[in-house]
């Protein structure tokens, strides 16, 4: 037996989450270090993983098979293809910059200290890791009841990073931000934990189909869709649309879809800076992630079925999330709207159905974790420095402090997909996919790029630009470490924007496989290609 | 060879590159490395030049693949370039006027402590505006019109504690961004129709495509003119030029007078079959064009501060170059003539103007200069030849190259002929006037000098030599670039085979357009001479006529935008954001609390139940897991 790569990418977090949180309470630096380690670890073994991963073979690779229980059909199945190797890539790379980022958010305040008994230093990097290792589970689980396991179980750790580390720097003053902390964690699992129970009742109910046909219930994925091709196993057109729903309903709420959305502006606002950006940029891509995975492998016909609506959707998030960005006072709730936003055009990219649409799609999932944490680390650092997350609070910052407002400049042209930078790739992609089957749509969606526009450079103005205002005189520039976490992101920004293609060249045939699942193939040019 | 037209683009990148994140190291030597890599540039293109000359006139295109950009099924971009004759003259102009005006900052910014990043702006315009004009399709195309656009922004707010300075600048991108949303719908219906944006596939085939796919073509074409509207600040874009003149000055001459600004003019004629094959969207070009050579110049007559006087003149001169342009065949060399000619001698007259603020405290308003010709005669004499240039004077260059698009515009035939050579004659008029306006109040009559807010008394005196040089060399093209283009009609034989060209049938013969385009000038310099030359300048403006005051506020056109888009704007995005709260917010909290009592249990957590809440969920799955865990056991 070959070695588990895609256990042990998981396994090495999860280790690593209980090894940090054995740290004893006195030596938080030696835990926070374990913890970079173990996420450093985690990033070579998903580096040896994309490596290893051959574009031009199998569907599925590096899989691993167990039965788990044997008269439930529930299979220990893991593989990945090109979207999911990807994913797993951005997520362990990610972490180490979550970390270092938030290398202070936990330590302990000065004084008595409320939190002592439970070491929240420890606490906190050991529940990064353990979403580490779920939300890479997510994206290597091929069996459907695995997937949903590690789907909701990341919600736990969430739950915590969200409730119990919320941003110090809160226009109520303590008490109200402890009250809105809790508010926004109940709210963000609430949802999501209602988005779960429907798909676990869709998940029996599939389940149930493939007994009743089969003989035998499994939830893997391969032997269904193996059993579908035999034409052993066919969804009445019915069910299929139920199922499809189900499933949709948790990946909508966790992705975000309007009108699903409001529980990420809330949670993003009240969490550190880190813990959003692992928000956005890690975890709500589980979401889009499941809507590739199984709602067009699973449901294919359902899925077209259901794919006005979920344009129209995914168009709302686009323009409205961008509005909403327009009207806010609080930086960190801009930028959620800002994903609202972003996701829209994720979506629409999946449910569009056209070569570019879909590796559109997936490179946004990547650069759109990438742009976002960068801009979203450098707002953490600036609301850290003002003690105050209010646009109004700010201004002149580039005068005194010019490294941190140029990279909260680059962050935030990569936010509006300036050519040159990685999202605007993706973007393009999107909209070029959504326009060659519905040009209306595709037209619309473009005004979310004059939009995004308005929203960074409004954002930039009033806090960069302008005379310097009061509490901002004496702010420092970047430190190293911060400059250690933005540097390496920007640099991918821009690699990412010129040659996107080693990243493109692994997604694209598993894009095509996709696109074979719903039987659509892209629309011609109305003219034949010139030789 | 072709390795060189990388090499073109890659200096200044290089340059930006150093310049902008090599830290303070560079402080004392930016400058001259920005200006170094500048020059490097120019230098290739110089040999670029040469070698095109040494072949036959219709094998002049040097193409060059670097890599391949983006890879997806169906959608293959590239990285390359094309250099033929419409890039290199390009080239020439932005590398050559680009070197001059580095030259010019030295002097002009010699007094700012963030001079090293300027030069690295400037490096980076530089970069992104040869990738526009190298690419060899639309879509890297958009990579350098975006990159101008951001180059163009960094500039205007350069001087970024100015509030005034922040806000042009995110005006001028956002309003640019509305063009941008044009070149994408035009990008994606290319690649709807032909599988492709690039240029070797989409401009063979256009002609024929009109045939079956007509009105796609000429939404194209409306789309590519929406983007040139942004870019070339063409009605109903162009707001943004005037404010944008918080930027330094020098970068009003590159960027805001001789390039960018230029660059819709470029998208047009490079897309011309893609006109030619489309007459409605060239009609829509011409209008514009026509359109904005009067609204600019009227804006022009009214302004008392001498960068927006010349930004309205900006705008109005490029609104003859699109007018040129929309003409198709008869228009597009022209067209390029005219743009190059304005390249040298707007170029000038905005460092010119530099030049005179230097000298008087940066003051701005042309109604606190007078009798400046005495005390800073180079930049006298250079801005008065950029001035006899523009007007048309004959013999220096803005005759030649203006005159032959007064030609052309007649030359289209019918009404339509006329209203358009009508208007451009109509300009030629206007411009006479505002520009010896400009040139009254700045140079002539007594001083009206006043102390600045400091209260220091100006004292103006000549620029250092490191800015009157460029602006001598861009005086010598001011006068003798439209002779020298017109010797043989070279500018012609030159871009014909990229281009096309045709005659034409003009109803009125040369010599008669010629004869009234004097008259033109003559009454336009003889009622600025009966108001400003003759009559002093009053220090305070006067209250003016109802036109005067409209003008002065560019023709209301701002204040509809403040009124409809931003007011409106700020309605909408508040009454969102109340709405997301209240109502879809509560939509789902209720609508969930309907099937579970959520919201009843939301409250109660709230107070205080939530770790009790949190351990119960942790057990609840702990149990599930355990339960499984047994089965298997089992």
């Amino acid at each position: 037996m070959s070695f588990p790569l895609l256990t042990a990418t998981a396994a090495l977090p999860a280790v690593g989450a209980i090894a940090t949180a054995a740290v004893p309470a006195a030596r938080r630096v030696a835990a926070k270090y374990t913890a970079l380690a173990f996420s450093l670890g985690t990033l070579v073994l998903a580096i040896i993983a994309m490596v290893r991963f051959d574009p031009g073979g199998a569907r599925y690779q590096l899989t691993e098979s167990h039965t788990w229980v044997k008269n439930f059909g529930l299979h220990y199945d893991l593989g990945v293809d090109g979207i999911a190797v990807v994913m797993v890539a951005l997520t362990a790379l990610l972490i180490p910059f979550v970390m270092l980022a938030g290398w202070h958010d936990a330590d302990p305040l000065e004084g008595p200290d409320p939190n002592r008994r439970w070491r929240p230093t420890q606490g906190f990097f050991a529940l990064i890791l353990l979403v580490e290792a779920m939300v890479v589970l997510s994206f290597e689980a091929t069996d459907v009841f695995l997937f949903y396991i590690f789907f909701e179980a990341m919600l736990i750790p969430m739950y915590f990073l969200i409730g119990g580390f919320g941003d110090r720097a809160h226009p109520g003053g303590e008490e109200e931000a402890a009250r809105q902390r809790s508010y926004a964690a109940v709210k963000f699992l609430l949802y999501n934990l209602v988005g779960g129970l429907i798909m676990l009742a869709a998940i029996i109910g599939l389940y149930a189909a493939t007994a009743r046909q089969l003989g035998t219930g499994t939830f893997s994925l391969q032997q269904i869709l193996d059993a579908r091709a035999s034409g052993q196993f066919k969804l009445g057109t019915d069910t299929e649309r139920w199922l499809f729903l189900g499933f949709f309903f948790a990946f909508a709420v966790k992705a975000p879809l309007w009108p699903l959305h409001t529980w990420l502006p809330n949670a993003m606002g009240e969490a550190t800076s880190p813990v959003a950006v692992l928000i956005t940029a890690v975890v709500d891509k589980v979401g889009t992630f499941a809507m590739l995975r199984f709602c067009l492998q699973l449901f294919p016909e359902a899925s077209k079925w259901a794919t006005p609506v979920i344009l129209v959707l995914a168009l709302i998030s686009i323009i409205y999330g961008a509005l909403l960005a327009v009207g806010q006072r609080d930086i960190k709730r801009l930028i959620a709207y800002a994903s609202v936003s972003h996701f829209g055009f994720i979506i629409l990219g999946i449910f569009a159905m056209t070569s570019q649409g879909e590796s559109g799609a997936t490179l946004y999932m990547v650069n759109h974790g990438i742009s976002t944490a960068a801009l979203m680390l450098v707002a953490g650092f600036l609301i850290t420095r003002r003690g105050s997350r209010i646009i109004a609070d700010f201004g002149g910052v580039q005068k005194v402090a010019p490294v941190l407002a140029g990279t909260f400049m680059i962050g935030g042209l990569a936010t509006l997909s300036l050519p040159g930078l990685a999202p605007f790739v993706s973007e393009f992609l999107v909209l070029v996919g959504t326009f060659s089957r519905y040009p209306v749509l595709g037209i619309i969606a473009t005004l979310g790029i004059v939009l995004a526009a308005l929203y960074v450079l409004v954002l930039y103005q009033r806090t960069m630009t302008g005379p310097v205002k009061a509490g901002i005189e004496g702010m420092a520039d970047l430190k190293v470490r911060e400059v250690v976490v933005v540097a390496p992101l920007i640099a991918l920004l821009l690699f990412l924007g010129v040659y996107p293609k080693p990243v493109a060249d692994i997604v694209n045939p598993s894009v095509k496989h996709t696109l074979s699942d719903v039987h659509k193939t892209d629309p011609k040019p109305a003219l034949e290609a010139k030789k | 060879m072709e390795t060189l037209i990388g090499l073109l683009v890659a200096a200044p990148l290089l340059g930006a590159g150093v310049l902008l994140t090599g830290g303070r190291r560079f402080d004392r030597t930016g400058h001259l490395l920005g200006t170094l890599f500048a020059l490097l540039s120019f230098v290739f293109g110089m040999v670029l030049f040469v070698n095109m000359l040494g072949k036959n006139a219709d094998d002049r295109a040097l193409h060059s693949h670097l890599f391949t950009w983006v890879p997806v099924e169906g959608f293959q971009a590239q990285v390359g370039f094309q250099l033929d004759q419409l890039s290199m003259t390009f080239v020439l102009l932005i590398t050559g006027v680009g070197t001059l005006i580095h030259i010019y900052s030295i002097g002009y910014m010699e007094h700012d402590e963030r001079r090293r990043r300027f030069f690295g702006y400037l490096n980076l315009f530089l970069a992104a505006m040869l990738l526009l004009v190298l690419a060899d399709n639309y879509l890297l195309l958009y990579a350098g019109w975006e990159g101008v656009g951001l180059a163009s922004y960094l500039l205007i707010g350069f001087w970024q504690h100015k509030p005034s300075a922040a806000t042009a600048a995110k005006k001028a991108f956002l309003v640019n961004r509305v063009g941008d949303m044009g070149l994408s719908i035009g990008i994606m219906l290319m690649f709807t129709t032909f599988g492709s944006f690039a240029f070797s596939n989409v401009l063979p085939r256009a002609a024929q495509a009109a045939g079956t796919q007509h009105a796609t073509i000429t939404g194209i074409g409306f789309m590519l003119l929406l983007a040139a509207c942004g870019k070339s600040a063409q009605v109903p874009l162009q707001s943004w030029l005037g404010d944008a003149m918080e930027g330094p000055t020098p970068v009003s001459a590159l960027i805001h007078a001789a390039t960018m600004v230029t660059a819709g003019v470029y998208l047009i004629v490079r897309s011309g079959a893609i006109f030619n094959a489309a007459p409605d969207a060239q009609t829509a070009v011409v209008t514009v064009g026509a359109v904005t050579l009067l609204f600019g110049a009227i804006v022009g007559c009214a302004k008392d501060d001498i960068k927006k006087a010349l930004a309205g003149s900006t705008m109005s001169q490029i609104g003859y170059m699109i007018m040129a342009a929309g003409l198709g065949p008869i228009g597009y060399v022209f067209a390029i003539m005219h743009l190059v000619t304005h390249g040298f001698f707007k170029a000038g007259l905005f460092l010119g103007a530099g030049s005179v603020m230097h000298g008087m405290n940066d003051e701005v308003d042309m109604r606190r200069y007078g009798g400046l010709r005495k005390f800073m005669p180079i930049t006298f004499v250079t801005f008065g030849l950029g001035y006899l240039a523009i007007i048309g004077f004959p013999g220096l260059s803005g005759f030649f190259s203006k005159d032959k698009i007064i030609e052309a515009a007649y030359a289209k035939g019918g009404t339509e002929g006329w209203i358009l050579g009508s208007a451009a004659l109509l300009g030629a008029a206007i411009t006479a006037f505002y520009m010896t306006r400009v040139m009254l109040m700045t140079f002539f009559g007594e001083k009206r000098w006043v102390p600045d807010a400091e209260g220091h008394e100006p004292h103006p005196h000549e620029s250092p030599k490191s800015m009157t040089v460029p602006m001598i060399i861009l005086a010598f093209g001011s006068v003798f670039a439209g002779g020298l283009f017109s010797i043989n009609s070279s500018f012609v034989k030159w871009l014909e085979p990229v281009t096309g060209h045709s005659e034409g049938n003009s109803p009125v013969s040369t010599g008669t357009v010629t004869a009234a385009t004097m008259v033109c000038l003559v009454i336009g310099v003889g009622i600025a001479w009966l108001m400003y030359g003759r009559r002093s300048v009053p220090a305070v403006a006067p209250r003016g006529s109802l036109v005067t005051r409209a003008a002065r506020r560019d023709l209301l056109q701002d204040d509809f935008n403040h009124v409809v888009l931003v007011r409106g704007g700020e309605h909408l995005t508040r009454s969102l954001v109340y709405l997301d709260h209240s109502l879809v917010d509560g939509v789902v909290n209720g609508s969930a609390a309907s099937v579970g009592g959520l919201s009843g249990r939301l409250r109660r957590l709230q107070n205080g139940y939530v770790r009790s809440y949190a351990v119960s969920m942790l057990g609840g799955t702990a149990v599930v897991v355990a339960a499984t865990l047994l089965m298997r056991a089992v």
